[in-house]
């Protein structure tokens, strides 16, 4: 293994960790920021740019702008009270007994002790000739959802002027 | 400690990070961020699966990857919008407070 | 089929859409109901004429025209259609024309009677409603029909009796008109329903299908019952019961004189055109199953012998309760119900034609008498008994002269008057029949009794001193002062109907005298023709009959007429010479009060025990049922509350509890889900490794 992946792993962590616990919402969405780009660096060691690229600019680009909104419009007074919700102990439980079974899962598991295999060639052009011809009717549908979703949010999101009678 | 093992291992932790921020966090946006995170972790997945897998060219984990990015867009679109529309509503993002589906 | 032949149904639904309309009249609506009742009556008279000439055109069976539709199904196949229908033949025509025209005359005469009466318009809805239901017993070709409408007769009857329901006798002799009916009625009902059973339809005629027809007769004739008698007989006879019941025949003739204390236009209605004449045209209808026989005259089966002996008795039975009554309206009641046994006599021993002969020239002549009466009454400010009448004649010359006409009619006197010709009709049939000769003489002692109790009551009413003023003192408390008014002629409203019946009292007998017999020719379908010859073959009857009569007329007047009564206490001439038996008379042969001592003490007593056992017996079974309902229901009670109740609760409050425990995992909280899906995802991830995988 080479060690730019412990590197890696250990920033994504922390910036997860911080994203997930700070107090100050900004401070949050900042660090998330971090995650996804250590993700991305993560895919690009493992060879696929295509995803790393895709990754930087769909989720540092525009998922994390989109929470700095959301997190702007829904400023209130309400971050000094506790961080964590009545059920903190159970849930932090929970996620401890899911990582461990995770853990336990992939050590018992055979197939994750092989060797890296030789690189493969992912261009973009190999990307583009599946998306069109294999996976068009996919690329169609997640098209449709898009363009729903776009749809969607504006509706939802639409401040309602309407009077109440 | 093989190099797959070490992949899934960290998208096994950024799982279980993105869980636990998600179910005690009380602020309906950090929620939404473990949920993007949970995802990504799938993501890590499904490329570390397609870098060790026996036939890299067929591409599906790269493509499969490629749409879950799309479907987390629409999803982080639409959830933020459903938190900009519940704030409107209940004055707080706060997930304590907002329980009119209780049973 | 002719228009009238459809539409014959309008005869009798006109009047009764009169009565319907003015059911509906306000009180106030007296013109309206009366030119409606009146109207309708006219119309149907019209129409009847049309029918009347419409049979003219026809002879022999060609005449019988029907029209026939089903009225419903009640089990499948032809024996379960319920078929209606009406009949037109010469016998309908004739009694069409006789109840219109004379119904139409009643009805005017109404206007004027009942001119101060404040129920007018339901007096007309009732009469419109009476004659409407006579109507349809005329026309009606099923049995059914005709019952329908033969109990509408009754209870319409039932209503005009009872008119002054205020009044508790007239009260009473209405309920008892109607269940006196109403026995004979049953028995019809019984005759009905076996003439069903056994040919499977109640039209009379049906192209051959017809009950009356010779395919059923001929199937009914030769069954015989437990007691050797043909069925056909038997199904008559009941029938005849309803006929009894009807037409006042003895010994179910109790109502008839009672029926008198309706207003006088109804027993004129009752007595001469409608009620009593139905049941003759019972008999007449029926004829062919009475008749029925395998071989031989119809007139000598059982059926009709005893009709015949029925009318006998009855004809001088009630002829001579007549002679020794005082009130106006009761002598003429006795005079109907034996004319009725005339009548009765005819049908059974000389056929239809005869019978309905004297039908139909009685029903001119007692119209023309009860409305006399009533004109006399009316003029007499509401004075019934004859002894406080006298010398009227002088007051009341129309009323005089048109009653006498009436009055000679019916004593049968010779030559000039109808009730000569049926009257010697019917003799002359009783002198030819072949079983016994009796009923002839109980015929000719009936005659010589009807013209003796007539002349009495002309010579008492008419003639004489006026012997009003001997009682005064009662009259002047009713009339308030009137009484010093002496006795008037009734408008002329009154009057004209009563020149027109008179008239037709004196001319009717000419169309069946034995020269000319149009009448009964044209009833059986033949043509008539002139011979004076037949008029030499019964000219011995004839003459000894007269010779009868005007005695009869010459000992009334020796009588009555000779030495007028002066005052109205004296004693009758009869009660001088025999107190006995004329109390006997007086009181109507006792029938009332040997029914009152036999059947009505019999049913006073089976009421009182079924009372007793209804109160002691039936009483406590039921409240011996009821304690014990009221037990179980007590167990019952207790079982609801401590059993069910709690078990129901405790279910009720354990889902409720289990419901609260659901509720309280759906708080509302998502974080509260994700948990339980993470949980639920590790289980899984555990279940796959342990389980599934290997």
């Amino acid at each position: 293994m080479p060690p730019s992946f412990y590197i890696l792993a250990a920033l994504t962590i922390a910036a997860t960790a911080a994203a997930l616990s700070l107090r100050n919402l900004v401070h949050c969405a900042l660090a998330l920021s971090v995650a996804f780009i250590g993700l991305a660096a993560v895919y690009l060691q493992l060879d696929a740019q295509f995803v790393g690229l895709a990754q930087i600019l769909v989720y540092v680009g525009a998922v994390s702008i989109l929470v700095v909104f959301a997190i702007l419009l829904t400023r209130n007074d309400e971050a000094t009270k506790p961080l964590v919700s009545r059920f903190s102990v159970a849930g932090a439980a929970t996620a401890l007994v899911v990582l461990g079974v995770l853990t336990w899962a992939i050590d018992k598991s055979e197939f994750t002790h092989r060797k890296l295999p030789p690189a493969p060639a992912a261009t973009v052009r190999q990307i583009g000739d599946a998306l069109m011809t294999h996976y068009v009717l996919a690329l169609e549908v997640i098209a449709l959802l898009l363009t729903a979703a776009l749809i969607g949010a504006v509706i939802i999101a639409m401040h309602n002027e309407e009077p109440k009678s | 400690m093989s190099s797959l093992s070490s992949y899934l291992l960290l998208s096994a932790f950024l799982f279980a990070l993105g869980l636990a921020g998600a179910i005690t966090r009380r602020n309906a946006i950090i929620v939404l961020i473990g949920v993007e995170l949970m995802l990504n972790a799938a993501n890590l997945n499904f490329i570390a699966f397609w870098r060790f897998g026996d036939h890299p060219e067929a591409l599906t984990g790269i493509l499969f990857a490629i749409f879950s990015i799309g479907v987390a867009a629409a999803e982080a679109a639409v959830g933020l919008a459903l938190i900009i529309a519940i704030y409107r509503q209940y004055k707080t993002t706060n997930l304590d407070r907002i329980d009119s589906m209780k049973g | 089929m002719d228009w009238i032949v459809k539409n014959l149904w309008l005869i009798p639904a006109l009047p009764m859409l009169a009565a319907g309309i003015s059911a509906l009249t306000p009180q106030r609506g007296r013109k309206l109901s009366a030119t409606l009742a009146i109207g309708s009556m006219m119309v149907s008279f019209l129409l009847a004429l049309c029918a009347f000439a419409h049979t003219l055109g026809h002879q022999g069976e060609e005449a019988r025209q029907v029209f026939n539709f089903p009225w419903f199904e009640f089990a499948a196949g032809s024996a379960g259609v319920l078929q209606l229908g009406w009949v037109l033949d010469p016998l309908t025509a004739v009694m069409l024309v006789m109840v219109t025209f004379v119904g139409t005359l009643i009805f005017i005469y109404s206007v004027g009677y009942m001119a101060h009466d404040d129920n007018f318009t339901r007096f007309f809805t009732f009469l419109a409603l009476f004659a409407g239901a006579m109507l349809g017993v005329i026309i009606a070709n099923s049995l059914l029909l005709l019952f329908i409408c033969w109990e509408l007769v009754g209870l319409t009857s039932y209503l005009l009796i009872g008119f002054w329901y205020h009044k508790p006798s007239a009260a009473a002799a209405a309920k008892k008109a109607f269940i006196t009916t109403r026995i004979g009625d049953v028995a019809f009902l019984l005759g009905m329903v076996w003439l069903y059973s056994q040919t499977g339809t109640l039209l009379f005629y049906d192209h051959g299908a017809g009950c009356m027809e010779q395919s059923a007769l001929a199937k009914m004739v030769v069954q015989t019952t437990s007691a050797g008698m043909a069925v056909s007989t038997a199904i008559g006879l009941l029938i005849f019961c309803g006929a009894v019941g009807k037409s006042g025949q003895f010994p179910l003739h109790v109502w008839l004189p009672d029926a008198m204390e309706g207003p006088t236009p109804v027993s004129a209605l009752i007595h001469a055109a409608t009620m009593v004449a139905a049941g003759v045209f019972l008999v007449a209808r029926v004829y062919p199953l009475m008749g029925a026989r395998l071989e031989g005259a119809p007139v000598e089966t059982t059926a009709l012998q005893v009709v015949t002996w029925i009318g006998a008795i009855t004809a001088v039975f009630a002829a001579c309760i007549a002679v020794a009554q005082n009130d106006i309206k009761r002598i003429l009641a006795y005079s109907t119900v034996s004319q009725l046994g005339y009548m009765m006599m005819g049908l059974g021993m000389g056929g239809v034609a005869v019978g309905m002969f004297h039908l139909i020239t009685h029903a001119f002549f007692k119209a023309l008498l009860f409305m006399g009466a009533g004109s006399v009454i009316h003029g007499c400010h509401e004075e019934q008994d004859i002894r406080h009448m006298g010398a009227i004649r002088k007051y009341m010359p129309v009323t005089f002269l048109t009653y006498a006409a009436g009055m000679l009619a019916l004593c049968g006197f010779p030559l000039f008057f109808s009730g000569f010709w049926s009257k010697d009709e019917i003799l002359h049939a009783a002198h030819g029949w072949a079983p016994s000769q009796i009923p002839f003489y109980l015929g000719v002692i009936g005659a010589f009794l009807t013209a003796f109790y007539m002349t009495r009551q002309v010579m008492l009413v008419f003639f004489g001193k006026n012997r009003a003023a001997a009682h005064d003192s009662h009259s002047a408390a009713l009339s308030h002062g009137h009484s010093a008014a002496e006795p008037h002629e009734s408008p002329a409203v009154m009057t004209v109907p009563l020149m027109i019946l008179a008239a037709f009292a004196v001319l009717l007998g000419f169309v069946g005298t034995p020269a000319w017999p149009w009448f009964q020719n044209f009833l059986e379908g033949e043509v008539a023709t002139v011979d004076f010859a037949r008029l030499s073959e019964s000219a011995t009857l004839m003459i000894s009959s007269s010779v009868i009569v005007l005695l009869s007329i010459a000992l009334g007047w020796w009588l009555y007429g000779r030495k007028p009564r002066q005052t109205a206490a004296e004693p009758d001439v009869l009660e001088k010479a025999r107190p006995d038996l004329f109390w006997l008379l007086q009181n109507k042969f006792l029938i009332d009060e040997v029914y009152e001592a036999t059947i009505i003490r019999f049913n006073a007593w089976f009421a009182r025990t079924c009372d007793f056992l209804d109160a002691w017996v039936w009483g406590g079974v039921v409240l011996a049922v009821s304690y014990l309902t009221v037990g179980l229901g007590w167990v019952n009670n207790v079982f609801d509350q401590f059993v069910i109740n709690l078990g129901f609760d405790g279910g009720c409050s354990g889902m409720s509890a289990g419901g609260r425990l659901a509720s309280r995992l759906q708080n509302g909280q998502v974080q509260n889900y994700l948990r339980i899906i993470g949980l639920g995802f590790a289980a899984l991830v555990l279940f796959l490794i342990w389980g599934g995988g290997k």
